[in-house]
């Protein structure tokens, strides 16, 4: 029975292909997982857009959205309806053709990362050898249509907007990629799946995740800032700073563009949150041996909820940073201790079992985190905050 | 030879042909991404998935971004009035024919040396791997300094004007 819950979604779909003749069904077999996908996602998306709102307004002695049916719940309907109804302005001196092609570009390549995604057992799209540099690949070029946004607007503060956005993803993308090596470099495997059976496995009923060692403690650590800052989410939001930077690069976009960013925004949060949850959480294996009997694909997407979650308390606690402060926590700090923790895994990976490398690498991580911790710290002048113009 | 390798050759050829001929620097520059997804798309074709992605992941993630940055922080991005040809554009053309030529007759006599391949091998990311940490691991480190030491001269550069302007 637990068996059937758990491949239901598969079984499904062999029983919906095998009522079709043999020459299409590979293709319908295909099609059907890719509409799954479509669906699926927006429809968590619509979701997440009412516990955001609903969560930041507590967070913010406000009420939130109480107007639209029952506690609000169908709020994302009516701004799905406003936004499809407003006018799509365009500006007169736009160019017009990639103004129109730099949405669907970034809704389109964010897509494609969930094909390599493992959403349960046998739940995947492709399988493919080299799973984990293709995520990376088609997250590369979603930069590609934020500066085409920013560019095509022909508007300063979009233009400076986009090159803002681009810089801190590009920056951020090179902690993003070191911290999820290290995974690779025990696993043996670019596979998501493989990385999946590795840490499902189970001592004394406990799973073999990966956060829980120290190196992948400290990799999961930094892949969370590192895929905060890639997502544009708060502290790490100057893309959509509008009260003091004027947004950036969607300032120009109206009616269902904007919606188009916007779900592309939320969409690769779900695409980065799941990729976290597949290498340092298990993705979609039980968090205690004996909770096994709940469906896979519950727990993957428990975890991907937990972590939008957590991403939308953090936007309610933390203040934004500075581009200054971004860029130099990224490549002084996150950088360097995910290089120190590549080193720490391969330390890890050929001391064998025992007591003795637990200890060993977490003193390293430990120690060099307390030590730079300390150095930069005291170099900086923390005292008395001046204003220059607020006085 | 079939449906799919003509569709991405026409993509590929169409990008490049458009990022030679558009008057637009950056949309020459887009255009010349297309040229490369196309590429990365004819190497996924051939089962070559870690050179079709790594294609993807250096060329449009990082080859392209640097581009439009450079056009835009050096000349800004308008439009020339008079055409995109320069006056050595025959010179030009025979020199990108040249070198075709030299490719093309290589590739061509590489598999009259080579002995005959009944089926592509299926090489894993593992072995692609291996073999670089291998038995080219001394190329690897050469092109790994290589890179580095252009990085410091480029930072060198920058360092140098920022020190006149004081």
């Amino acid at each position: 029975m637990a068996n059937t819950a758990d491949q239901i979604f598969v079984l499904l779909k062999h029983w919906i292909v095998s009522i079709f003749p043999a020459a299409i069904q590979p293709y319908l077999g295909v099609l059907l997982s890719v509409v799954a996908i479509i669906a699926v996602f927006p429809g968590l998306f619509a979701l997440t857009t009412v516990i955001e709102r609903k969560g930041l307004g507590r967070m913010q002695n406000r009420i939130g959205p109480n107007r639209t049916g029952p506690y609000g719940i169908l709020q994302p309907i009516a701004d799905g309806i406003k936004s499809l109804t407003k006018e799509d302005i365009v500006p007169t001196s736009a160019d017009a053709v990639v103004h129109f092609i730099a949405p669907l570009v970034l809704v389109v390549a964010v897509f494609m990362g969930f094909a390599v995604l493992p959403m349960g057992r046998n739940m995947q799209l492709v399988d493919m050898d080299a799973g984990l540099l293709f995520f990376f690949a088609i997250g590369a070029s979603t930069e590609l249509s934020i500066f085409m946004a920013g560019w095509s607007s022909r508007n300063k503060y979009s233009l400076l907007g986009a090159m803002r956005a681009v810089a801190q993803m590009i920056s951020y993308e090179v902690p993003l990629l070191m911290s999820s090596v290290a995974i690779v470099m025990i696993t043996g495997s670019l596979s998501l799946v493989k990385i999946v059976d590795a840490q499902n496995q189970y001592t004394w009923g406990l799973p073999h995740w990966y956060i829980f060692t120290p190196w992948g403690c400290a990799a999961f650590v930094m892949f969370c800032i590192a895929a905060t800052a890639e997502t544009n989410r708060s502290p790490f939001d100057l893309p959509e700073g509008e009260s003091e930077l004027v947004a950036g690069y969607f300032t120009e976009y109206s009616g269902f563009k904007f919606a188009l960013f916007f779900l592309g925004e939320y969409l690769g949060m779900f695409s980065i949150s799941g990729l976290g949850a597949t290498l340092f959480l298990g993705g979609w294996s039980a968090p205690l041996q004996v909770l096994n009997f709940v469906p896979s694909w519950i727990w993957f997407f428990a975890k991907v909820m937990l972590s939008i979650v957590v991403l939308i308390w953090i936007r309610g606690t933390l203040p934004r940073l500075r581009q200054d402060q971004l860029m130099n926590f990224a490549w002084k700090f996150v950088l360097p201790m995910t290089l120190l923790n590549l080193l720490v895994a391969a330390i890890w990976r050929f001391m064998g079992d025992g007591i003795l490398r637990w200890i060993v690498c977490s003193a390293i991580l430990i120690g060099v985190y307390v030590v730079v911790g300390t150095i930069e710290m005291r170099r900086k002048k923390i005292g008395p905050r001046t204003y220059r113009y607020a006085e | 030879m079939n449906v799919v390798f003509w569709i991405l050759a026409v993509i590929t050829v169409f990008g490049g042909l458009t990022a030679v001929t558009l008057k637009n620097t950056v949309h020459c520059a887009l255009a010349l991404t297309v040229a490369f997804a196309g590429l990365a798309l004819l190497f996924l074709q051939l089962d070559a998935q870690f050179a079709g992605f790594a294609q993807i992941l250096v060329y449009i993630g990082a080859v392209a971004i640097l581009v439009v940055f450079a056009i835009l922080l050096t000349r800004g991005s308008e439009t020339p009035s008079e055409g995109v040809f320069s006056h050595t554009w025959f010179s030009g053309l025979l020199i990108a024919a040249a070198v075709f030529a030299v490719l093309a007759w290589a590739v061509l006599n590489s598999t009259a040396a080579l002995p005959h391949v009944s089926s592509a091998p299926t090489v894993s990311v593992q072995q692609i791997g291996s073999a670089l940490m291998g038995r080219y691991v001394l190329p690897l480190e050469i092109v790994a300094l290589l890179l580095t030491a252009a990085m410091l001269g480029a930072v060198m550069v920058a360092l140098h004007e920022k020190g006149e302007q004081k």
